[in-house]
């Protein structure tokens, strides 16, 4: 089975195609150029390289949220045209997931967060059994120090990894009472490869989607969204004074 | 010659648009769908609605184009889609799309200008009409008076300084209490209403015959309603319809017939979604034939973001030997008759 795997939901651009137990290819690039420009040309380069017959691939893996909105759509976009010219399936894969397998194996929780402004990151708290990634905490925004008192809670050392964490190293340091590390560069961002290998997971399963139907996960409402059901709520609770 | 066939795809705004044009002028399908119901919520559209809208419908909506069309993609020559101007999270989606299938089917992609496109929606109804010809462009976003000089080269003879047309249409709506979409509903409440009973303001730009300015007329407006107001005066929605919309039209018309005289053009067209605008059509038309001016328009459909439009500029630019790359972006101010 063959999967081709994206993932623009944060700074990185990453790409891959990996068969059964083999990675044929991977290309993340961490460079401020747009997704819309670097994305599908990486795509190209990676095929070419590895000789691809893209009618060849069984499924695409998109990472498919949260993430920055314009960052997922472009991903979510090049996946369902992707699927629509090719007609193959889709596989949605939760971002957040995704950055947890990329510490395989790890003993302690592992807990990624992604930057996600107005003082909340992307997180979730993950940990290795054997070969399965078990979530303990589903991946949802929140506040950097609901998440630390969440691990003083579980009272278990913990690895973070993530674009969140240059952002919120410092307060992570001062509310954490469990010890903790930080994964190196080589594991600690998006790689198109984990949604590689947990599309292929994820398809022998049967949990596809398809093209026409897939749409990302934001985890948020548009801020226009919020402020209307916000305006809502508060002239329903001035109606029932 | 063996037939061209365009797939069109177009999201600039708040619709979610694909269509198949054969050889640039015929329209085998014209798939719209629409989400301005959903932006009525908000009183215009949001911007990151109308992204999340797109990516939810764009499949579907290429789909049924080519099986409204009957092909299918390998019928398809080249893959038309619109990268500018809009919103750049809207135009991402099927800048995204496009390329994707481009590469994916190995069809050529070619990139197409949004307003290009409102004026070449001209040649769909109107096979005789053929650069140069002097075309007006009024949208919600958009006020310009171009010269087609040939199927690929523009020249801007005047825009707007401030507010578009349009934009000056749904904020006098919202004003009287109409609501969103100004523009029809304003033409509807015009037809009840004396265009003389309010003087309004044309503006004038010493500095730029062919400019537009929307902002004072705007502020005129709203003046007259505070005015009423203050004094307790009843306000005729229907009238100030009217005479807006007369002072509006008043102003497109006479640049519009000041250039094609100028610069010695006998056709004259218009285009964008204030193009539907069924007292700017009567004008326009009245002031055409007593000038001896060929006046061409295009039908509601075609005047609206669609994207059979986008197919038809896609079409000369094709035959051109435009290609565009895989690194296409969308560019959210791109300049007419910009390469």
């Amino acid at each position: 089975m063959k999967i081709l795997a994206l993932d623009s939901s944060g700074l990185v651009a990453s790409a891959a195609i990996a068969e059964d137990d083999n990675l044929l290819a991977e290309y993340t690039v961490n460079y401020k150029k747009t997704h819309s420009q670097t994305l599908l040309p990486m795509i190209q380069e990676i095929c070419r390289m590895t000789e691809q017959d893209l009618h060849t691939i069984d499924g695409i893996a998109v990472a498919a949220g949260p993430g920055s909105f314009t960052g997922l759509r472009i991903g979510s976009a090049t996946a369902k045209g992707l699927g629509l010219a090719l007609d193959k399936p889709l596989i949605h894969i939760p971002t957040v997931d995704a950055l947890a397998y990329n510490l395989y194996g790890c003993g302690d929780l592992i807990c990624p967060m992604m930057d996600a402004r107005r003082n909340q990151v992307y997180t979730g708290i993950y940990q290795f059994e054997g070969d399965e990634l078990k979530i303990l905490t589903g991946q949802a925004p929140k506040g950097v120090e609901e998440l630390a008192e969440e691990l003083n809670v579980l009272g278990r050392a913990v690895v973070f990894l993530g674009d969140g964490v240059p952002v919120y190293r410092k307060l992570l340091e001062e509310k954490l009472s469990v010890p903790h590390r930080y994964a190196p560069a080589h594991a600690n961002k998006q790689r198109a490869a984990c949604v590689a290998v947990l599309g292929l997971r994820y398809m022998r399963e049967g949990r596809i989607e398809t093209a026409a139907d897939h749409r990302p996960d934001y985890l948020r409402p548009s801020q226009a969204e919020r402020e209307r059901q916000e305006r809502e709520r508060r002239e329903q609770e001035h109606a029932g004074h | 010659m063996e037939d061209v066939l365009i797939l069109a795809i177009e999201s600039s705004c708040d619709e979610t648009a694909a269509a198949v044009v054969k050889n640039g002028r015929e329209v085998l399908s014209n798939v719209i769908s629409s989400q301005i119901a959903l932006h009525t919520l908000y009183g215009g559209v949001v911007p990151e609605i109308a992204s999340r809208k797109h990516i939810e419908k764009i499949n579907q909506v290429i789909t049924e184009a080519l099986d409204q069309a009957r092909v299918s993609l390998s019928d398809i020559t080249a893959i038309g889609v619109t990268y500018g101007p809009g919103l750049v999270g809207a135009l991402l989606v099927g800048v995204a799309e496009a390329k994707a299938i481009s590469y994916a089917a190995g069809i050529p992609l070619v990139g197409v200008h949004h307003i290009e496109g409102h004026i070449c929606a001209n040649y769909i109804e109107n096979k005789e009409l053929e650069p140069p010809f002097l075309c007006l462009v009024v949208s919600g976003g958009h006020t310009h008076l171009v010269r087609v000089a040939d199927y690929r080269t523009y020249e801007i003879l005047g825009r707007t300084r401030d507010d578009a047309a349009g934009e000056a249409f749904d904020k006098v709506a919202r004003a009287i209490g109409l609501g969103y979409p100004g523009g029809p509903k304003i033409d509807k409440l015009a037809r009840e209403g004396n265009p003389e009973a309010i003087v309004f303001p044309r503006a004038k730009l010493s500095d730029g015959e062919y400019d537009f300015s929307f902002s004072g007329l705007k502020s005129a407006v709203l003046n007259y309603l505070n005015g009423c107001h203050m004094k307790g005066e009843p306000v005729c929605e229907a009238d100030v319809a009217a005479s807006f919309q007369r002072a509006v039209i008043d102003v497109l018309v006479e640049h519009a017939i000041h250039g094609a005289k100028a610069f010695r053009m006998d056709q004259l067209a218009i285009a964008g979604g204030v193009a539907s605008n069924s007292s700017l059509r009567a004008a326009m038309e009245e002031a055409c034939r007593r000038e001896g001016i060929r006046f061409y328009h295009p039908s509601p459909i075609f005047c609206t973001d669609n994207a059979a439009m986008i197919g038809v500029a896609a079409y000369y630019e094709y035959m051109a030997g435009t290609r565009s790359g895989l690194d296409l972006n969308a560019v959210p101010n791109l300049k007419l008759g910009e390469r």
